[in-house]
């Protein structure tokens, strides 16, 4: 099962238009990635709840097409 | 109709102070990310128990949708879903984990 990194960020982005969003294949297998994703929708959101939203953004790939996707999460400074 | 699964989850998240669904046993874990939350609450000193999702297939699936969080680990601390092996990694690097430990009550030993 494998996901292209392009289409991870093209479901980032349409879920968190304003979104800064870095995204790196761990493993150069399209499954393992880390995304680092600044968004003001995360603005007082607990963190749980931010990764939640990422994974509602990747309409269930989650676990399926995407194995692995270390999320680092965050508001604008 | 409420899901027998689960009931049978919360029945295990009440029944421990700290449980970890994970892949394998902590003496034998089956995946790198549940290893690693393994080794965090070792070096946390904090006793827990665990549940080897690889042994029941309605408990894998079912845990998923209990908490509304697609993969394994998931580690529950009183009751509450505390994160996968990203975020309580990055809560022991952040000292977080302890605070939050501490502020259930829960006991921790000196690793």
């Amino acid at each position: 099962m494998a996901m292209p990194a392009g289409e991870i960020e093209a479901l980032i982005r349409a879920a968190f238009p304003d979104a800064k969003i870095a995204i790196e294949d761990l493993a150069g297998d399209n499954d393992h990635f880390a995304a680092n994703i600044v968004s003001e929708a995360f603005r007082g959101v607990p963190r749980v709840r931010q990764h939640q939203m990422v994974y509602a953004a990747l309409q269930g790939r989650m676990g399926n097409a995407l194995h692995a996707l270390a999320l680092q999460t965050s508001a604008p400074e | 109709m409420t899901n027998p699964v689960f009931v049978e989850i919360q029945n295990s998240i009440d029944s421990s102070e700290v449980l970890l669904f994970m892949k394998g046993t902590p003496l034998f874990p089956q995946c790198g990310f549940s290893a690693r939350v393994v080794q965090i609450l070792k070096h946390a000193g904090v006793p827990f128990a665990s549940v080897n999702v690889l042994e029941n297939p309605e408990i894998r699936d079912g845990i998923k949708e209990f908490s509304n969080w697609p993969t394994i680990p998931q580690l529950y601390v009183k009751g509450e879903f505390v994160g996968g092996c990203d975020i309580v990694t990055e809560m022991y690097q952040s000292g977080e984990l302890t605070a939050l430990l501490t502020e259930k009550g829960v006991t921790q030993h000196a690793a």
